[in-house]
């Protein structure tokens, strides 16, 4: 007998579809890192393969690695959970991220112990290969495809199936730059203009028969130059889904600048080519592709249907009174279903972290209350808990609360998204992770997570000018820098209003500089400028949508407006009267800036 | 690389259970007396590791181990509840006094139930032995050997404790390699080819002298002597008092610096 033998085991628990992984990468990796300490491989092409497979540098040292562990389509099982769970406390730092792309990252892993989480991810059929460097990265589907109710058909199977088809594809393993799919439910759910390729599922009636196909939206972005994505044409069908992806990779390809880092992702091609020009090229890449391609090549679309069972009770936990939280988590943080009877439900976690205990316990939460025995990252560094049912729904919140998972506002303005900042990154200036953290206890405890008026809005944080804290799409955002007094400096953020990603997309309007230590107060000044003002329907979203765009006829007419009105915010004080406004979150030394090199264009 | 000897540093599940059966064995509990006294492996004798480390001079754990009925040829297993770690602590120790024939059951007291195997509450009744001393230095490091010795080529510092208490503060010169990192779910020690090819990725290998350390007794760094002793490294050393004595002494701290990695942490 062996102890393994006798191990508790899920029999009725789903399988993944897909095994992204491949053992022989890690010992690969470590053979690779060996021969590179013995300085048998240079440093740029040692980059290159470190990012190629999905560790990326560290702030101030060159021990550490964070390795990025993809979730195609954001799908993630209980045991992978497991194994993620556990991999965080032998390699990391006992937490694990969720991030804004759907990947998990585990921080602060010796170089040399990357191999290892390699291949514990292996055993577990998962993978960070390609979820860094330039490359297809992590291929995004929404957290409710397959759920929402505003949705034509459920995109998963496309989005699982592009990255499969991607992955380790020559194609995709030396671009310019990175490269970003997502895909979505819905125009609300999505964030499809933002991002290299977006798609919105669509249907259209062809002679009496549905044919399914999708809304391409291309050459948008986020970053320090963002750009809203354009539309290819009315309708693109299902057949031709890869024909176009591949003909745009392959444009990106032939036409990506390769010699400005700075200026090489493909939003930046469709800018300089325009619009029109770019999307005829497209449209004649795409014939040339569809007439050339053996009839192999496409998408390997699995679309049978999850198995949804809801689980067996084991403990029946009946009676146990409904605690006075319920309510407000019930309203902030699920939604219900296209499928009647059953909700889904968002986990929200400060800036996207959480422990190893936390991830093991949310292990076992999954496989008693989802019926579909699985969880979906989603866009906000949260997770989605879908087929919860109804009458589970109480349960469900007891138990997360006893894991400290149960914090509401997840669909709210209170769950703000906050980069890694300076807990990890090279290029921040600011603790833009520690400030989103300290935005949502407040708004917690002011309970405005409760408030209508405020529930569609946004905040989000990124640490420096590159956007991976989505500032601009943002209804507040936020990038870091320093500002100084004489010889002193101190945290700051350039703030932005009307940052929008749905049906109406646009760039938040440059609004103020703003301290660190006054985010809070400015963004709780706003709320009561908004209070003031607000027509009765009016939600925040709306109200400084009209004010950026020059539209609202109250009190406050302009974003002009709103800065005078800040003006009293940004103005330092000296540092006898107040040393801490110095200081930045997380920190109790006087701020400075320091950075390294960046690896996104490496 | 140099000769490397296999040693036994565990003990499995079934060879214990026939070594209980053949009565050729001293098995010690270093749990709390109150969980002993609740139930334990037959056999076994309590030794609370609180009252090895009230005092563990040589004299009075020699008294421990003659009371505990082991002599120098009896075979000790010792088990925990507590992923092997004060268990290896209680190891060690007799290791120290001279003791040859000392293992750690490869799984905790939690396991060894939950695998519906036996237990009681007896308390045994013991005959009292008497236990030569024979003192290894070779396997103790104090403060004065590590600081005098922690910067020579060859010797390599291990810092057992999570990474974050790393990061925020250790002895100049440690890599970092957490207790965590050492066991697989079900064992208290990994495999030995996968310690192996562990430690062979961190160059941790048998031409090194090695010296472990934890945060204040010497548990988890404990742990980490028997992990190293698994793949046969041949020199290895634990700094008992750990970075809690070393701290006190206001030796020199690293510490990773300009970065905010505690708010990485969602505690």
């Amino acid at each position: 007998m062996t102890v393994s033998d006798l191990k508790q085991s899920y029999p009725d628990s789903p399988k993944p579809k897909i095994n992204w992984a491949r053992i022989e990468e890690a010992e690969d990796f470590a053979n690779t890192v060996k021969l590179f300490r013995q300085g048998k491989y240079d440093e740029d092409s040692f980059r290159r393969y470190r990012l190629q497979h999905g560790a990326y540098g560290t702030r101030m040292t060159n021990d550490y690695a964070m390795v990025r562990i993809k979730l195609p389509a954001g799908e993630i099982y209980p045991h992978q959970l497991e194994k993620i769970s556990q991999l965080s406390e032998q390699f990391s730092i006992g937490n694990a991220h969720f991030s804004t792309r759907e990947n998990i990252q585990l921080h602060w892993v010796i170089l040399e112990d990357v191999s290892e989480i390699l291949r514990g991810l292996a055993e577990v059929g998962l993978t960070s290969r390609e979820a860094c460097g330039n490359s297809v990265r992590n291929v995004m589907c929404s957290p409710l495809s397959g759920v929402c109710p505003d949705e034509e058909f459920d995109s998963t199977p496309y989005a699982l199936a592009t990255a499969r088809f991607f992955l380790r594809n020559p194609l995709s393993q030396s671009l310019p730059r990175k490269f970003k799919f997502n895909f979505t439910c819905c125009e609300k759910h999505g964030m499809v203009r933002m991002v290299d390729v977006g798609l919105i599922p669509q249907t259209r009636d062809l002679d009496g028969s549905i044919q399914k196909g999708f809304k391409i939206f291309l050459g948008g972005g986020l970053g320090n130059k963002s750009f809203v994505g354009y539309q290819l044409e009315e309708f693109t069908p299902e057949e031709d889904l890869l024909y176009t992806s591949i003909a745009v990779l392959r444009i990106f390809d032939r036409l990506g600048d390769r010699k400005n880092m700075a200026r090489n992702r493909m939003r930046y091609l469709v800018n300089d080519m325009g619009w029109e020009k770019f999307q005829n090229l497209v449209l004649k890449e795409r014939a040339i592709v569809r007439a050339t391609q053996s009839v192999v090549t496409h998408l390997e679309v699995d679309t049978t249907p999850s198995v949804i069972k809801r689980p067996i009770r084991i403990s029946d936990e009946s009676g146990s009174s409904i605690s006075d939280g319920y309510a407000r988590w019930l309203k902030t943080n699920t939604l219900k279903q296209k499928q009647s009877e059953y909700h889904s439900v968002f986990i929200t976690l400060e800036a996207g972290d959480i422990t190893s205990n936390q991830i093991t316990a949310l292990a076992t939460i999954i496989r008693e209350f989802s019926s579909e025995g699985y969880a979906r990252a989603g866009f906000v560094q949260n997770i989605a808990l879908r087929y919860v049912h109804d009458d589970d729904l109480t349960r469900l919140y007891s138990r997360l609360l006893t894991v400290g998972l149960a914090k509401s506002g997840a669909l709210t303005m209170a769950a703000p998204i906050g980069c890694s900042g300076t807990t990890s990154c090279n290029l921040a200036l600011t603790n833009s992770h520690r400030l989103a953290k300290e935005i949502q206890r407040k708004f917690l405890e002011l309970k405005l997570d409760q408030d209508d008026d405020l529930r569609d809005s946004s905040i989000k944080i990124s640490g420096c000018p590159n956007a991976c804290g989505q500032h601009g799409i943002a209804t507040i955002g936020f990038f870091g820098g320093g500002g100084r007094v004489g010889k002193e400096m101190y945290p700051n953020y350039q703030m932005s209003l009307g940052g929008r990603s749905d049906g109406e997309t646009m760039l938040g309007a440059t609004c103020h500089r703003i301290p660190a230590k006054r985010v809070i107060p400015v963004i709780l000044k706003i709320i009561e400028l908004f209070k003031q003002n607000k027509k009765s329907d009016d939600t925040l979203k709306d109200w400084i949508h009209r004010v950026v765009n020059g539209k609202e006829d109250s009190e406050i007419k302009s974003i002009l407006d709103i800065r005078k009105a800040l003006d009293s915010f940004t103005i330092p004080p000296t540092k006898e009267e107040d040393p801490d406004f110095y200081n930045d979150y997380g920190s109790d030394s006087s701020y400075h800036t320091k950075t390294g090199k960046g690896e996104c264009a490496a | 690389m140099s000769q490397e000897k296999t040693v036994k540093t565990t003990t499995d599940i079934d060879s214990l259970r026939s070594e209980i059966r053949d009565k050729s064995i001293r098995v010690i509990d270093v749990r709390r007396e109150e969980d002993y006294k609740q139930s334990h492996i037959p056999t076994a004798v309590n030794l609370p590791l609180a009252n090895l480390l009230s005092d563990d001079s040589p004299e009075r754990v020699l008294k421990l181990v003659n009371a505990m009925g082991i002599g120098d040829e009896t075979p000790v297993v010792v088990y925990d509840d507590t992923f092997g770690a004060l268990a290896s602590r209680v190891a060690w120790t007799l290791e120290y006094l001279g003791h040859s024939d000392v293992s750690l059951l490869e799984t905790t007291f939690s396991k060894w139930k939950s695998l519906g195997l036996e237990n009681d509450n007896k308390i045994p009744e013991i005959q009292s032995k008497n236990h030569s001393i024979h003192l290894k230095p070779e396997i103790l490091a104090t403060s004065d050997y590590l600081e005098a010795s922690k910067d020579k080529p060859n010797v390599i510092l291990i810092d057992n404790r999570e990474r974050l208490n790393y990061l925020e503060q250790h002895i100049p010169g440690a890599i970092s390699l957490p207790y965590r990192t050492l066991a697989t779910q079900d064992k208290i020690l990994r495999p030995k080819d996968d310690m192996k090819r562990l430690l062979d990725n961190r160059r941790i290998s048998g031409d090194s002298e090695i010296i472990t350390y934890c945060g204040s007794v010497g548990t988890l760094s404990g742990l980490a002597y028997y992990a190293l002793k698994s793949v046969g490294l041949p020199n290895v050393k634990l700094y008992v008092r750990s970075f809690k004595e070393w701290k006190g002494l206001e030796k020199p701290i690293a510490k990773q610096q300009d970065a905010s990695y505690w708010d990485l942490s969602a505690e």
